[in-house]
């Protein structure tokens, strides 16, 4: 077969189970692919030995027709994920040479079913960004180019280089981890498919900590099925995680293509927000034509404390982080710098270790907590929070899903917003409630920006309600019919 | 609420990252925009509300008081800047 | 948690130092407001979040899980024991359960703290308000209250003595579990910081719930001492840490509020801090790492969900309780006419209150009593055993007590068969046997060692007419012409009559 790595997961996965390629020639064409896409940066570690070891042996297993529901199947991994012996460095300078001795309980569960390891994907430092340009290995490049242009593009963060790697097929799917919109915007960016679980549904054993009460696994596909496949072997009950819920992982791939037939779907009035450019507001609304055509019946619906959302997010996020992040201290892994005492040694290690917007999140955090400010600010948040979670518990009284766009832009150039911290912030505006209430979402390609750029449509669903979810993303996904992708520019 | 140099030099200094005299008026600029954005919390009312604690609504899972970890000391050490003897190695600390 | 101690010390406590336990200055008395902060470590086999061992002096780093060395992405499973146990305590406390607690992290860096921060309950602690009597040595009773206990994991060890230039750290402690008991600022003397140790150890020990081995660091006071004249507003505290010992306790407070105490009568004021007692000198020294001043920015930790408990659960806990120091010895005072003062001695170990109650089962409670804290404690502290590694068995000592009881043998005797029991660990009944030191009863016998002596003595025969007392006299001789083994009533009964004296006489 000429375009191996133009199969989808599922795709791949029953040629495989049909004998009609091996892991091995598909595992081969993505790492020669890996290889000639340098320029896109979107790999920090490529396992290539690992890689074809694990495809033998599920060659080995298909062959006898055994294996597990991802046999053979060659994934990207986020650098979040601890991998065992294998560099582990949430792409911080900090990490330095961090080979865990252990393995993430979603990628143990990735292997358990029998998928392949291609290598670490980049991502924004401790997955702090929105444009993957905070990463220590420098920025993700976008495979997509605006029309007539070739200015290089992010590929949206955290999760650009998961989002990059599976548009440009550099990868059938990819793991990604999502804090205010880390899976669901980069996949808005790139056309490709970014499934954020309910908080609770994967485990967080083993993935380096941005902020634990946001923080959610999930995947990165090139379309829904293939999405849907991933979150079967990456969710389950973990006992190392107190917040992994413990309910039975259904099979989401059988839901696909089940009537959406008097499906009620939310429009949430406050997502109408004031710039936003009319291309995205278009898109918007051939959403709702086609969920309404597909017999769903759409309604408004009012989240009255939406636009305090950000604000909420960028107080608790960053001091849960400057806490998680305190462990990184150049005693027991990653980077130290020597100092004339303990203290001294502390300072300049985490001062040279962590880039600047971690650097700016952690000194937040820890003014948001400091004595004096922590009712004002922590308490405070955490109070609009619940209402926050509230508007969505009343509207999911109304209604089974939400449907709203997922970013309120198309990708934008790298270096673009770098100055201006708010503004980068901003490009979560829609994803970050999501994550406040601990709510599953999934991002969509719908449509072509007038630049040619790809723009996601967002679907919210009731907690651990993920069948729904993505019952509703299948049927935008067969309306929308999105088959642009990207030229391979990169391989010139 | 606004923070000034002193306060940006004493947070520093909490979360143990060494920041440079001429880097002060930058981060105290950046912090106040990011600040004054947030205060508009303020419009909320959140009286009679409780804080979020939990992104889950489910009991706690306790783990029983079995010894299941083996000796360890190589994995736990082998990644170390500095160890000696299964030890850490650090800076002298002065109590 | 130096917070939570000055929000409670704000409030006026109402017990007053008695006139005897002032500190006398050169400006007039001085009262001592003592309030204490015992660490207990969970007595359990695996750590609060992980599953790694707790066991004592293991080789350096090799108790220690990923979750304990803070590896990325490692998190937290409470150990359901170790909450068990912070509940038994509290009820063993007297104190309110709270169903619903919250941990939450202390952050502060230092390089035995692994994760940047203590997982430690700060506003919602598993145990509210409770109480300790303590047993005075003069009889009294003090009553001070428990503040809060919280669950805490405790920090990884430093050592500082293996290098010049660095410090080796350990992380074996490291996410121990402890119970950090929080006493109310009741305390007005030395000797009663002891006596509160003393007592909550005590607790502690019955409850199972924590070893109370010093030596070990299984448990540690912080202790808070501040001075004021009398019926004044309370002074600045300041807090030493960590201090190993109950005798150690004792000469720290004495230390330091004699140094608080000069400081105001020249004049000066007292700066709050922490402060290190060093047992070599017998003084307190203000530590230098910890000038800087704190802001532990607790949150809740997001890892974990709040601790809720069922009140079935406590309840079932509550069922289980072992008999507690004051139950047993309320007891032991109703039921065997104890003294409060013995009672208090043998209550001060369960194994100790124990062994009485076998000696005493059946027999003459105040002889078991007399026997067991005066010979039986006595060469228990002199040859350093533990009650556990006794020589004499308790139903050992109630044989020796009822070979004194039926006559057998004198009390003067028993002691020394109670010496020949300790050394050998033989029964009573064959030391008196081998050794023949039964008591004569045989009338005949008595009476010819009787005869013997009068007819030596008849001048003093005369004198007896006239003073009975002299009967004692005679008693004496014929003890001595017996070896003590004649049985004195027997003696008293016969002499009587030869001297013609009435035998009650």
């Amino acid at each position: 077969m000429s375009d191996l790595t133009k199969l989808t997961l599922a795709g791949a996965r029953d040629a495989l189970k049909k004998k009609e390629i091996t892991s091995t020639e598909l595992t081969g064409a993505y790492l020669k692919e890996m290889e000639a896409a340098a320029p896109l940066n979107a790999y920090v570690t490529v396992t290539a030995d690992k890689a074809m070891e694990m495809a033998k042996a599920s060659d080995a297993k298909l062959a006898k027709g055994e294996g597990g529901p991802l046999e053979g199947l060659p994934l990207g991994i986020k650098d979040l994920y601890c991998t065992k012996d294998v560099l582990t460095t949430a792409c911080s300078h900090i990490l330095d040479g961090f080979k865990p001795a252990y393995e993430s309980t979603v990628t143990a569960n990735l292997w358990r079913d029998g998928a392949v390891m291609l290598g670490k994907l980049n991502n924004d430092e401790f997955a702090m960004g929105s444009s993957n340009e905070t990463s220590h290995y420098g920025s993700v490049v976008n495979p997509w180019r605006r029309k007539g242009s070739d200015a290089k593009l992010v590929p949206g963060g955290s999760s650009g280089g998961s989002s990059a790697a599976v548009a440009a097929g550099l990868c059938l799917a990819a793991t990604a981890t999502d804090t205010g919109g880390s899976i669901r915007q980069p996949a808005a960016f790139t056309g490709t498919v970014g499934l954020k679980p309910t908080y609770g549904r994967c485990s967080r054993w083993g993935i380096v900590a941005f902020a634990s009460s946001l923080d959610q696994a999930g995947p990165i596909g090139r379309d829904v099925r293939d999405t849907a496949i991933m979150l079967g072997s990456m969710a389950g009950h973990d006992e190392k995680d107190t917040t992994s819920v413990d309910r039975a992982v259904p099979d989401y791939e059988a839901v696909l293509g089940q009537s959406i037939k008097g499906l009620s779907v939310g429009i949430p009035k406050e997502y109408r927000v004031d710039g936003m450019p009319g291309e995205i507001d278009e898109l918007w609304t051939r959403g709702i034509e086609w969920l309404k055509a597909a017999g769903a019946t759409v309604k408004e619906v009012s989240l009255p404390h939406t636009k305090y959302a950000l604000p909420t997010y960028y107080i608790v996020a960053p001091a849960e982080c400057s806490s998680n992040l305190a462990r990184y201290d150049g005693v027991r892994y990653g980077l130290r710098v020597d100092g004339h005492d303990i203290t001294d040694m502390y300072e300049k290690t985490r001062a040279a270790g962590f880039g600047a917007e971690v650097r700016r999140r952690v000194l937040m955090g820890t003014y948001v907590l400091s004595a004096g400010y922590y009712d004002a600010y922590y308490l405070k948040a955490q109070k609009v929070r619940s209402l926050i979670a509230r508007d969505f518990a009343e509207a999911f009284s109304e209604v089974d899903v939400l449907l709203t766009p997922t970013a309120p832009s198309a990708a934008f150039a790298i270096g673009e917003k770098t100055d201006d911290p708010l503004s980068m912030y901003l490009n979560d505006v829609f994803t970050v409630p999501v994550n406040l209430a601990g709510l599953p979402g999934i991002s969509v390609p719908a449509g072509l920006s007038s630049d040619g750029l790809p723009l996601g449509l967002q679907l919210i669903g009731r907690t651990f309600d993920e069948e729904t979810l993505l019952k509703a993303a299948y049927a935008i996904e067969q309306a929308a019919d999105f088959k642009a992708a990207p030229e391979a520019w990169w391989k010139a | 609420m606004s923070v000034d140099q002193k306060t940006v030099r004493h947070i520093a200094r909490l979360a143990r990252i060494a920041v440079r005299d001429d880097e002060l008026e930058a981060l105290a600029k950046e912090l106040n925009g990011i600040l004054d954005w947030v205060e508009q919390l303020g419009e909320v009312d959140t009286s009679g509300v409780e804080p979020m604690t939990s992104a889950v609504a489910v009991a706690m899972k306790m783990r029983d008081d079995v010894v299941a970890v083996q000796n360890l000391q190589a994995e736990v050490t082998r990644n170390a800047p500095n160890s000696e003897d299964g030890f850490y190695v650090v800076p002298k600390v002065v109590e | 948690m130096t917070t939570m101690v000055s929000d409670f010390e704000r409030t006026m406590r109402k017990r007053e130092a008695r006139p005897e336990d002032l500190i006398k200055g050169q400006t007039g008395d001085w009262e001592i407001i003592l309030g204490l902060e015992v660490h207990a470590q969970v007595t359990s086999n695996a750590k609060l979040f992980s599953a790694s061992s707790t066991k004592f002096g293991a080789e350096q780093n090799t108790q220690v899980s990923f979750v304990d060395a803070a590896m990325p992405g490692m998190l937290p499973v409470i150990n359901r024991y170790c909450v068990e146990q912070a509940v038994r305590t509290g009820l063993g406390l007297k104190a309110q359960i709270n169903l619903r607690s919250v941990f939450d992290r202390k952050n502060y860096f230092y390089p035995d703290l692994p994760q940047g921060y203590q997982i430690s309950q700060y506003k919602h602690p598993i145990v509210g308000e409770g109480e300790v009597v303590l047993d005075m040595k003069d009889g009294r009773t003090v009553t001070v209250g428990i503040e809060r206990l919280h669950l805490e994991q405790d920090a990884g060890k430093s050592l500082h003595d293996q290098h010049p230039a660095m410090s080796f750290v350990d992380l074996n402690r490291s996410g121990v579990a402890l119970m950090e008991i929080v006493s109310k600022p009741d305390m007005r003397s030395a000797d009663e910081a002891r006596a509160y140790v003393t007592k909550l150890r005590t607790i502690l020990r019955y409850l199972g719930t924590c070893d109370g081995n010093m030596e070990e660091g299984s448990l540690r006071a912080d202790v808070n001492v501040s001075v004021r004249k009398p019926g004044t507003p309370l002074g600045t505290r300041c807090e030493i840490k960590n201090v190993n010992s109950i005798r150690f306790i004792g000469q720290a407070i004495e230390y330091e509020a004699r140094r608080q105490i000069e400081i105001l009568e020249e004049g000066g004021s007292i700066s709050q801090e922490t402060r290190l007692f060093d047992p070599k000198t017998g003084e307190t020294r203000s530590m230098r790492s910890k000038e800087e001043a704190h802001d532990y920015r607790y949150f809740p930790d997001p890892d974990l969900l709040p601790l809720e408990l069922l009140q079935d659960d406590v309840d079932a806990i509550k069922a289980s309780l072992p008999e507690l120091p004051d139950e047993k010895k309320a007891r032991l005072i109703s039921e065997y006419g104890l003294s409060p003062y013995d009672a208090t001695v043998l209550v001060g170990e369960a194994a100790r209150a124990d062994f009485f109650e076998a000696v005493a089962k059946g027999r003459d409670a105040k002889l078991a009593a007399n026997w067991v804290t005066g010979d039986f404690f006595g060469a228990l502290n002199r040859e350093g055993h533990s009650i556990e590694e006794t020589p004499v068995t308790a139903k050992q000592l109630g044989e020796l007590i009822d070979l004194i009881s039926d006559g057998t043998i004198s009390g003067r005797i028993a002691k020394q068969v109670f010496d020949s029991m300790y050394k050998t660990g033989r029964d009573p009944a064959k030391i008196v046997k081998d050794e023949g030191l039964q008591q004569v009863t045989d009338f005949g016998e008595i009476e010819a060692a009787i005869d013997a002596v009068i007819a030596a003595n008849p001048d003093k025969v005369e004198q007896t007419k006239v003073k009975p007392q002299l009967a004692a006299w005679f008693v004496g001789q014929i003890m001595k012409s017996t070896s003590g083994k004649a049985n004195p009533r027997v003696v008293n009964e016969i002499l009587a009559r030869k001297l013609g004296l009435s035998s009650d006489g």
